[in-house]
């Protein structure tokens, strides 16, 4: 692992601004000072709800709208802009593979397309050996099938040779198995982690399903309400929880081997939920669900805690104060 | 018992033929029991409530079959061979749905309350009102959001209201398609957990499809797994995740990665479902099953009885001619 990320966010804001139901003029606060840096050979899992700011940290790495404020750097270097040159490093896989690729022509010429626009040979062996890549067989038969013939699983792993025909060293991946039916969705999580070990590639999966990210990643980061409130390797994350959301998170996932009635949930039931991003509570902005919540957690925002097994996280359970610490 | 299946056919009539999507399935629903449905899309989950509800909608048709609603007073009702007319007086009271996307479920345009009270007035409640109030409590939304309209309500929220709602004649039978698919995580606890709850408090019934078949070990009393359009397992949910005798349910439950177990590389399972239009003559998982035999390919499995459930699978014919 390289000391240098191929692709970071260096503490990024990003605000919207929109208007409310009566055309009042809003800022919507998506993500708020977020760090995240993403390795060659290595796969970084971002977890959260819906609304938790995933979604729009991969756009502001793939440089799809400008961060409000912070740093996109590849390769150390800060990025201007979109351009075919970052488009060539960077690419996006989508949730919704019915969606993303070019329903009225084949396969092969969704693939060419993006061979020919980044100037890579696009000839009829260029196509068959993405397909290979992607365990589309045999490759000249699924090369002339149409989208609609193809199967969810199959058009995503399209997409994902699609992605692959540029020849980027990150693949920013939002949430690409959860339309796929349960079966088939090992066999892309396997193809991405194929990806990473065979080609180098750096992955961000973005999910919100603990297991896989658990399966798949190497670290794993956490988001609430547009913060992000933890991260580290990733057994260390799912398995012990430092930040009273991750814990929640775990908890409420499915988990056949929990043992009937021993579950925390029904404590989860009067939780609540996440904030809204027009008027997210000050401090952390999960301290009115938070079981936990002290003063200073409706006041400051935490300060980063680092742990011996190289995970962190930003909540004042953590912090030890001077005050904390006894004078000798 | 309160429901009885038998040999439920569905078809889907189209110019080029019919298409078989649920076929003589049968099951029984135990008073109080939470039955759950899993299977992936397009293997008729979803149609087999439907035609339990008898809300199938052309081109969908129940071709054969009967439904046999056991009322805990009264005599038993086929729902199959009722005319509409005669399942009004059944829904809402008897039977109730909940349908996997709130919003399109709900009307955009009126108040919870004016929805709530549609229905509670068209089944004689005279305090709509009030009943309204105690049912938004029961699922943890608080009574003053009768006012709102859904736009104005988180999605959890929304589907929680379309649980409150079905329970609002106080039914027997409460069927739920897929409620949660469409909630974040936490709030899908938090639904689960209120659905258990209450149906320990009422005591009413529940069918709940759903893909996720992590999920219903914990939720289900029992797990009815479907595979194009039949029943391929059926029994305790505990068995069927610590010992599925289908292939295909090992399948299906070995493609969720453990949350907390040793993580080793899982694979899914080869291949994809067949199109019902051209089923395989024999067995229909026969083309992606690893365990595959003699003339799996030929004869189809019957549901017989294996270890305390029942299973669709050659591989048991053996044992069972020991008995």
């Amino acid at each position: 692992m390289s000391d240098i990320p191929i692709l970071a966010a260096e503490d990024v804001t990003k605000h919207f601004e929109s208007r409310d139901g009566v055309g009042r003029h809003v800022t919507v606060r998506a993500v708020e000072n977020v760090t995240l840096r993403l390795h060659r050979g290595r796969i970084a899992a971002l977890v959260g709800e819906s609304g938790s700011g995933k979604t729009t940290l991969a756009r502001l790495l793939a440089q799809f709208y400008p961060v409000t404020s912070g740093r996109i750097l590849l390769r150390g270097e800060p990025v201007t802009g979109p351009d075919r040159r970052f488009a060539g490093e960077v690419q996006l896989v989508f949730q919704d593979p019915f969606a993303s690729l070019n329903s009225l022509r084949r396969v092969e010429h969704n693939l060419r397309r993006a061979l020919k626009l980044h100037a890579h040979p696009a000839g009829d062996e260029h196509v068959r050996e993405l397909l290979g890549k992607v365990n589309l067989t045999p490759e000249a038969e699924f090369a002339r099938k149409l989208p609609h013939e193809l199967s969810g699983g199959q058009r995503q792993r399209v997409a994902i040779a699609r992605a692959l025909a540029v020849r980027p060293s990150v693949l920013l991946g939002d949430e690409p198995i959860s339309m796929l039916d349960v079966s088939i969705r090992l066999d892309v999580l396997n193809l991405l982690a194929r990806l990473r070990d065979e080609e180098g590639l750096a992955l961000l999966y973005i999910t919100h399903d603990i297991a896989s990210a658990r399966y798949l990643s190497d670290d794993v980061f956490v988001m609430y309400a547009g913060q992000m409130v933890e991260g580290g390797p990733a057994e260390s994350v799912i398995q012990e929880p430092k930040h009273p959301y991750t814990r929640l998170l775990v908890d409420s996932s499915p988990d056949p081997e929990r043992a009937a009635g021993s579950s925390a949930f029904t404590a989860a039931e009067k939780l609540g939920e996440p904030p809204s991003l027009v008027d997210p509570p000050p401090g952390c902005r999960f301290h009115p669900r938070c079981p936990f919540a002290r003063d200073e957690c409706r006041t400051e925002f935490p300060p980063r805690t680092e742990f011996p097994d190289g995970g962190w996280t930003n909540c004042w359970l953590h912090v030890t104060r001077p005050e904390d610490t006894p004078t000798p | 018992m309160i429901l009885d299946v038998k040999g439920l056919d569905v078809d889907y009539v189209s110019a080029k033929g019919a298409v078989r999507a649920v076929n003589d399935v049968s099951f029984q629903l135990r008073r109080g029991e939470i039955l759950g449905v899993a299977g992936e899309s397009g293997c008729g989950k979803s149609t087999l409530i439907m035609a339990i509800m008898r809300l199938l909608r052309p081109p969908a048709a129940l071709t054969g079959g009967e439904v046999w609603l056991h009322p805990r007073d009264g005599e038993p009702v086929d729902l199959a061979a009722r005319t509409d007319r005669e399942l009004r007086t059944l829904r809402w009271r008897r039977i109730a749905v909940v349908l996997q996307s709130a919003m399109d479920a709900l009307n955009p345009v009126a108040r919870l309350s004016a929805q709530f009270a549609d229905v509670l007035k068209a089944h004689g409640y005279r305090d709509a009102g009030k009943r309204t109030a105690e049912l938004l409590e029961m699922v943890g939304i608080s009574p003053d959001r009768a006012r709102s309209y859904p736009h104005e309500m988180s999605g959890g929220m929304r589907q929680r209201a379309m649980i409150a709602l079905a329970l609002a004649c106080d039914p027997e039978l409460v069927v739920m398609d897929e409620p949660t698919t469409a909630v974040d995580v936490v709030m899908q606890r938090q639904i689960l957990s209120q659905i258990l709850q209450l149906r320990d408090r009422l005591g009413f019934s529940v069918v709940f499809v759903t893909h996720d078949l992590s999920l219903l070990v914990e939720l289900a009393d029992r797990i009815a797994v479907m595979y194009a359009g039949r029943i391929v397992e059926i029994g305790e949910a505990a068995g069927i995740y610590a010992d599925p005798k289908h292939p295909y349910t090992k399948g299906l439950r070995d493609s969720f990665p453990p949350l907390r177990a040793p993580v080793t590389k899982l694979s899914g399972i080869p291949g994809t479902p067949p199109a019902l239009r051209d089923l395989p003559p024999g067995c229909a998982f026969e083309p992606r099953c690893a365990r595959r035999f003699g003339d799996c390919a030929e004869r189809r499995p019957e549901l017989l009885p294996v270890g305390g459930g029942l299973a669709a699978c050659h591989l048991h014919d053996r044992e069972r001619a020991h008995v």
